[in-house]
């Protein structure tokens, strides 16, 4: 099996302030991470290498150099080769643009490794854009099927078996090779990196994918130009003062006010 | 794709019992303004299996025109059976504008379909208005875990298409029905179907949750201390008629299934009525349930951000709050 992972490195939306003077994100000091739901996508990956030793991991990701930070904590933890996919045209990409790259970053990277790839694996979504678009436009442009939200999945009878979270019910889905896959969370905790996978990991070199890389890429389709659409503007959302604090002599005094409030309100 | 009239079209998720899904038929109340405001008229595309139950709900809901696709194909949702479906439909009519609820089986269409069209969609809208100065629609969407809200333009390409998450608008009131209902044929062969649905699996207690339809929800945080700690915010759920509800620290606790979770890596919910016990209310936890119309927050720190977005609010100790709560509100129910 050959397997390919698309991460990307992200501020951890956990850190992330807002500046309450000029009402704006406070970037610096922010760490950045692999996306959540992209190490899903990778524990995926090697779940399936643990039963079929002869799988081939390979990571990929577009952004500026420093992602490569991100890229060598996946090789740390379970991937065995990485590219950074990194060009001054590819800049300004919105969701279309980027999964137009990412296209024919799977096809270059097919052919650098000699292979083609029976899985590409996502994370559903990443948290600092949410937008879960990325892996379903992606298996568009590769004219490959999908499954989006997929819990955990096992190679079975030639094919791939994905349990999918639904709206209210999971969903075991069968699907074809080659085929797209994003993940969301798992019952289970993914792999850390081991203190050996790190040392190797640090001194891996990991090949970086310009703007050279892809001669016959169709430049109206990528940046700024080959997105769709734009962000017309940006704004923190209002703040709310807080509510009213229900407080009563003791706890049935406050529980019968709010008794009495949601009845008044109809909202009980 | 140039548009060639000024209309909106709001996609109708169904069931496999042939009813709508309700996220699709809310959006026919946005849609109704938006549309009118385009010069256009407000579609309904119905598509699914036997599905006669939404066509007529899109029809009370104000819709002008509604196109149904009918076929056992449609039934249970597939990507490429819907794309192919939507995308001829679109080829065919080329609407202005394109809107899907944001739930499981729209977020995995949206992207789809508008790479299949080379379009832009925005993912998971809050609002949704028209933009003036260009007459796009303004697509409006929490961005960095809900700290940013971004408004987004599709200006060059059509159909401009967002997703809207399910619960943001209410459904409009019942009215008479002025529709005209025009029927598609078109179908998609069994070998263009590339995924199969092996089973359906409950969830592993055998347990439906249903959170983002839920009326009202009541939900334990860290402060329940353990998975007995979920006892009184159960009772208090079932006194309401609710669901339990989780944040992700209980979750990761394993004091309760990940299905419970709301947050950004749970679910998005806007019931009628929110109770947050034991929350400190993380922008993680805020981003998926501010939308509720009436937010209560129990927790026995003052300073917890869960009061900033919380309409009442109880400071103490939700081990002796809920009991008493739970009771009163007994009381009350049983009076009325």
């Amino acid at each position: 099996m050959n397997i390919l992972v698309c991460i990307k490195q992200v501020p951890d939306t956990t850190e992330i302030r807002i500046d309450p003077e000029t009402n704006t994100l406070i970037r610096e000091g922010v760490p950045a991470i692999v996306n959540t739901f992209d190490v899903f996508a990778l524990e995926a990956a090697a779940r399936i290498k643990d039963k079929n030793p002869d799988t081939n991991i390979v990571v990929v990701s577009m952004g500026p150099p420093n992602a490569v930070n991100a890229l060598k904590e996946c090789l740390a933890i379970a991937a065995d080769k990485a590219y950074l996919i990194s060009g001054r045209k590819f800049g300004g990409s919105d969701t279309l643009a980027t999964s137009y790259i990412l296209k024919n970053a799977v096809q270059k990277i097919e052919e650098l490794e000699g292979y083609k790839f029976d899985v590409v694996f996502c994370g559903k979504q990443a948290i600092d854009g949410d937008t879960a678009q990325v892996g379903p436009e992606l298996a568009e442009h590769l004219d490959y099927p999908q499954v989006t939200c997929a819990l955990e999945c096992e190679v079975n009878n030639g094919r791939l078996e994905v349990l999918k979270e639904g709206e209210d019910v999971n969903l075991l889905i069968g699907i074809k090779f080659p085929c797209v896959i994003t993940f969301t969370k798992p019952g289970f905790d993914p792999r850390y990196a081991s203190i050996k996978r790190k040392m190797a990991a640090n001194r891996a070199e990991i090949p970086v994918l310009g703007d050279d890389a892809f001669p016959d890429i169709d430049t109206a389709m990528i940046g700024l130009k080959g997105s769709p659409t734009r962000v017309k503007k940006t704004f923190v959302p209002q703040r709310m003062k807080g509510g009213l604090i229900v407080d009563g002599e003791t706890v049935k005094d406050s529980s019968l006010k709010l008794v009495q409030i949601l009845s008044d309100k109809k909202v009980i | 794709m140039e548009a060639k009239t000024k209309d909106l079209w709001v996609f109708i998720e169904t069931r496999d019992d042939g009813t709508a899904r309700n996220g699709g038929i809310e959006l026919l109340n946005p849609g109704r303004g938006l549309a009118d405001k385009q010069g256009g008229k407000l579609v309904a595309v119905v598509i699914g299996n036997n599905v006669e139950k939404a066509v007529e709900d899109a029809a009370q809901h104000d819709a002008d025109e509604i196109l149904v696709l009918d076929g056992t194909e449609y039934s249970p949702y597939t990507t490429d059976a819907y794309t192919n479906a939507m995308y001829y439909l679109i080829e065919k009519y080329a609407p202005t504008t394109l809107m899907i609820a944001a739930t499981s089986n729209g977020r995995d269409l949206g992207p789809r379909l508008a790479c299949r069209l080379k379009t832009g969609l925005t993912a998971d809208c809050t609002s949704v208005d028209l933009d003036e100065e260009t007459g796009d629609i303004a697509w409006t969407r929490p961005a960095f875990g809900g700290n940013l809200m971004a408004t987004i333009l599709c200006s060059d390409t059509r159909p401009q298409i967002g997703t809207v998450r399910p619960g943001v608008f209410k459904k409009t009131a019942v009215i008479t029905p002025h529709a005209e209902i025009m029927k598609e044929d078109f179908h998609v062969a069994p070998d263009q179907i590339r995924t199969e649905l092996i089973k359906i699996i409950k969830n592993a207690a055998e347990e439906i949750v249903d959170l983002e339809g839920a009326e009202i929800i009541v939900s334990g945080g860290r402060g329940v201390k353990g998975a007995e700690g979920f006892e009184p915010v159960k009772a208090l759920a079932e006194v309401l008629g609710g669901t339990v509800g989780a944040s992700r620290a209980a979750v990761d606790s394993g004091w309760i299934s990940h299905a419970h979770q709301v947050g950004q890596t749970g679910k998005t919910v806007a019931p009628r009525l929110y109770i947050a016990c034991g929350i400190s209310g993380a922008i993680q936890h805020r981003a998926g349930m501010s939308g509720s119309d009436c937010i209560v927050a129990i927790n026995k720190d003052r300073g917890a951000p869960i009061f900033e977005v919380a309409h009442y609010g109880i400071v103490g100790d939700l081990f002796d709050v809920l009991p008493i709560l739970t009771e009163e509100i007994r009381k009350y129910t049983d009076r009325s």
